[in-house]
């Protein structure tokens, strides 16, 4: 579904570069995990697969269902089915919840020659998503992450994977900022929506996530790159012996520079 | 951000379709301003001598004044003695059928949406149409008479009620007010009077449209709205011109009264030429727009959207006299190119219990310059009174500006004054966490803006809501109500 190939990105404008190489690839019915320290690029590169302006893919590949979407602009790939879940989610005053979800979900729908939804039928469906994230009506009222909480703003973003219903979603951070039982009923919500069409890629600094959310597959980033891969092990790895004990032991095994 | 501003300028900046000009006889009138030529206009409308004595006297009070310049705004002054203050269209202004119209001027508000027959006009509405400087036509007067409502132009209600005239003009803006309020005494050509009586909803919208064609001449048009005890009335202007290198004077004055528990609704969608890309030409709206809440409960509420002219100086205020009255201005400035607006209003509060609400939105794109400038004022004895303002400012790019003037005073203990502020710019990240969704950069950015906005425009009566909105040319979301 995903497969990214040495991809190399830098602030646009600016010649350091942040992402120095990343090769990752994602199947359908697979759920990820990306962790690493601060400053490790793993937010970069969030943002550089959803398209954020901000970056610039300077060499590599980013092949979604094969075709690569480097060039194209961020609607363009959501309406291929990409979600990006912030990690701080943006307040758009006077426009509600509902619009936004109802003029993104038809113009996804008129991009893929699926039927649109009338305001009737939408409300409808928005509604049945809303236990998803345990939400009450009220939610689709507000203006877009307005005046929201933390946790409210996170699950929100949940919420609004839930009804746009991705192909291949980033989380990045959405753990960070929520307690103990907003982190509860956004896993609940994760794993509702998972399932064997699409995949999930979660962004995290901790593993606590991942005990709600059990990830198929463990990368560990750091300096741009992704320098370590394994299963669930490895999250248990580094929570026992930090980021840089576990940087230290590649050094050493000659597995990283 | 280059992108962006492009979108957003192709959007409220797109090219200015009411430009056009219309082939029109002129009345002759001679150039320039003295004694003389008042008394010329004055006898050409057939006015009585009270009225050419209220001109002549606003006239030498402003030879003695001197021009404001204390806003923040630069522009070469108007060149006084060579404007035309008088510029009819040959045909007698006095109509009473369509067909007395000129085909011209008729087709004119056609093009400009305002179709003058009764059968093709908005259900509900009501229509005076002023071009240059005088009024052409007033629709549905009789159907307003059946409801003790009066609706004409002023020049027609300095003939018919001469006693309402002279008791209520000036009474608001006095002559001496400032220096184009005197001017405008002085040389006013034409405008609207509203009259509702007693106990009386005023059964439809009424609404005036301004239409400046002449390329020399200055427009002087003077509202005046009296709504009795009791009675309630909403009023909308539009305004447009020509494209005109040259610049020219819109001088209005506009006078609220709303007796006890009378409640004055005024809209304004403003839309005059605002120059070129470079600043040349467009129009000069400086208005001075005032009402009181004379009596006690009475109700004032203005309500602007402003996305025209060249320069704009515009304080529409309330005077809240009455006790527990209620002043209320929702304003959304827009400026793009070269323009500049000096805008926002003056809540006085007189009498006790008074309330009133300022919501001011400016969107500053292009190389324009926008100022939020307002007053509060408290009195010692409009104890318990309130006001709560918000003034927010969106920025497009980075050549634009900004700027928030409030003056704020309160002289008694008992009273509480709330302003809040806020400067955001049409940010990346909101354009890119919509994109990300889905929607397009220019359905964004209009989102983005419609959300700014809808506070105020929802203000708007409902007929024109949707003018607001294309005039924005911001979608407007199906679940607006």
């Amino acid at each position: 579904m995903l497969e990214i190939k040495n991809l190399h990105a830098v602030v646009e404008g600016e010649d350091i570069e942040i992402l120095k190489g990343v090769n990752l690839k994602v199947n359908a019915g697979e759920i990820h995990a990306i962790m690493g320290p601060n400053g490790s690029g793993k937010s970069t590169l969030a943002k550089v697969v959803s398209g954020h302006p901000e970056y610039e893919a300077t060499e590599g590949q980013i092949l979604f269902n094969g075709e690569d979407i480097i060039e194209l602009d961020a609607d363009e790939r959501a309406h291929m089915g990409l979600f990006l879940a912030f990690q701080y989610p943006v307040e758009v005053p006077g426009i509600t919840n509902k619009t936004l979800l109802r003029e993104a979900y038809n113009t996804i729908a008129r991009a893929n020659e699926r039927e649109e939804l009338d305001p009737i039928e939408f409300e409808d469906y928005i509604e049945s998503k809303l236990e998803v994230i345990d939400m009450k009506d009220e939610f689709l009222e507000r203006s877009i992450n307005t005046g929201f909480s933390g946790g409210e703003k996170k699950k929100n973003e949940i919420f609004q994977m839930a009804v746009l219903n991705p192909v291949l979603s980033f989380l990045d951070e959405t753990d960070s900022g929520l307690d103990i039982d907003a982190l509860k009923i956004v896993s609940d919500g994760v794993n509702k929506i998972s399932n064997s069409e699409n995949a999930i890629v979660l962004i995290t600094h901790y593993q606590r996530l991942l005990n709600y959310i059990k990830p198929d597959h463990v990368h560990v980033m750091m300096d741009g790159k992704i320098i370590k891969s394994g299963g669930i092990e490895l999250a248990e790895e580094l929570e026992a012996n930090g980021y840089d004990q576990m940087q230290k032991e590649l050094v050493l095994n000659g597995e990283a520079q | 951000m280059s992108e962006e501003v492009k979108a957003l300028e192709s959007m409220i900046g797109e090219e200015y379709k009411y430009g056009f000009t219309t082939d029109v006889e002129y009345e002759d009138f001679p150039i320039g301003i003295n004694e003389d030529i008042i008394r010329e206009l004055s006898s050409r409308k057939n006015e009585p001598e009270w009225m050419l004595e209220f001109r002549l006297k606003s006239y030498h009070a402003w030879k003695e004044m001197e021009e404001p310049t204390w806003f923040n705004a630069t522009y070469k002054k108007p060149d006084y003695e060579n404007m035309l203050y008088y510029s009819a269209p040959k045909k007698k202004p006095q109509l009473d059928s369509m067909d007395d119209v000129d085909p011209n001027i008729r087709e004119t508000y056609e093009k400009l949406g305002i179709p003058l027959e009764e059968q093709k006009m908005l259900a509900g509405v009501a229509v005076d149409a002023v071009f240059d400087s005088v009024s052409v036509f007033t629709s549905f007067k009789e159907k307003l008479a059946e409801a003790g409502v009066i609706f004409c132009s002023i020049s027609e209600a300095v003939q018919d009620y001469p006693e309402l005239i002279k008791k209520y003009m000036g009474s608001v803006v006095p002559a001496r007010d400032n220096y184009f309020a005197a001017l405008n005494s002085a040389v006013f050509s034409d405008g609207s009077f509203c009259y509702i009586p007693k106990n009386t909803k005023c059964p439809m919208e009424l609404s005036t449209y301004f239409r400046i064609n002449n390329m020399n001449s200055g427009q002087f048009e003077r509202t005046l709205i009296i709504a009795e005890e009791g009675s309630q009335v909403s009023y909308l202007e539009g305004c447009t011109a020509p494209m005109y290198d040259e610049n020219q004077l819109h001088a209005a004055v506009v006078e609220l009264i709303a007796e006890k528990d009378a409640d004055i609704k005024y809209s304004t969608i403003q839309n005059w030429y605002s120059g070129d890309e470079e600043g040349k030409g467009g129009i000069y709206n400086f208005v001075t727009k005032r009402g009181i809440c004379k009596g006690e409960n009475s109700k004032i509420s203005w309500t602007q959207l402003e996305t025209g002219s060249a320069v704009t100086l515009k304080y529409p205020s309330v005077i809240l006299k009455g006790d527990n009255s209620i002043g209320e201005f929702y304003s959304v400035a827009v400026t793009t190119k070269k323009q500049q607006a000096d805008t926002g209003t003056k809540m006085i509060h007189l009498g006790k219990n008074t309330r009133s609400t300022i919501i001011s939105k400016g969107i500053s794109a292009g190389r324009s310059q926008n100022s939020y400038r307002g007053e509060v004022k408290i009195g010692k004895k409009a104890t318990g009174s309130k006001n709560y303002s918000v003034c927010d400012s969106m920025l497009i790019g980075q050549e634009c500006g900004a700027h928030t003037f409030p003056y704020i005073s309160s002289e008694n203990a008992s009273s509480s004054v709330e302003h809040e502020a806020t400067t955001s710019r049409v940010g990346e990240e909101q354009i890119f966490y919509l994109m990300q969704r889905g929607i397009s950069e220019q359905d964004a950015i209009s989102m983005i803006i419609n959300g700014f906005v809808k506070e105020v425009l929802k203000e708007l009566p409902l007929e024109f809501a949707v003018e607001a909105n294309k005039l924005l040319d911001v979608k407007l979301e199906g679940s607006v109500g």
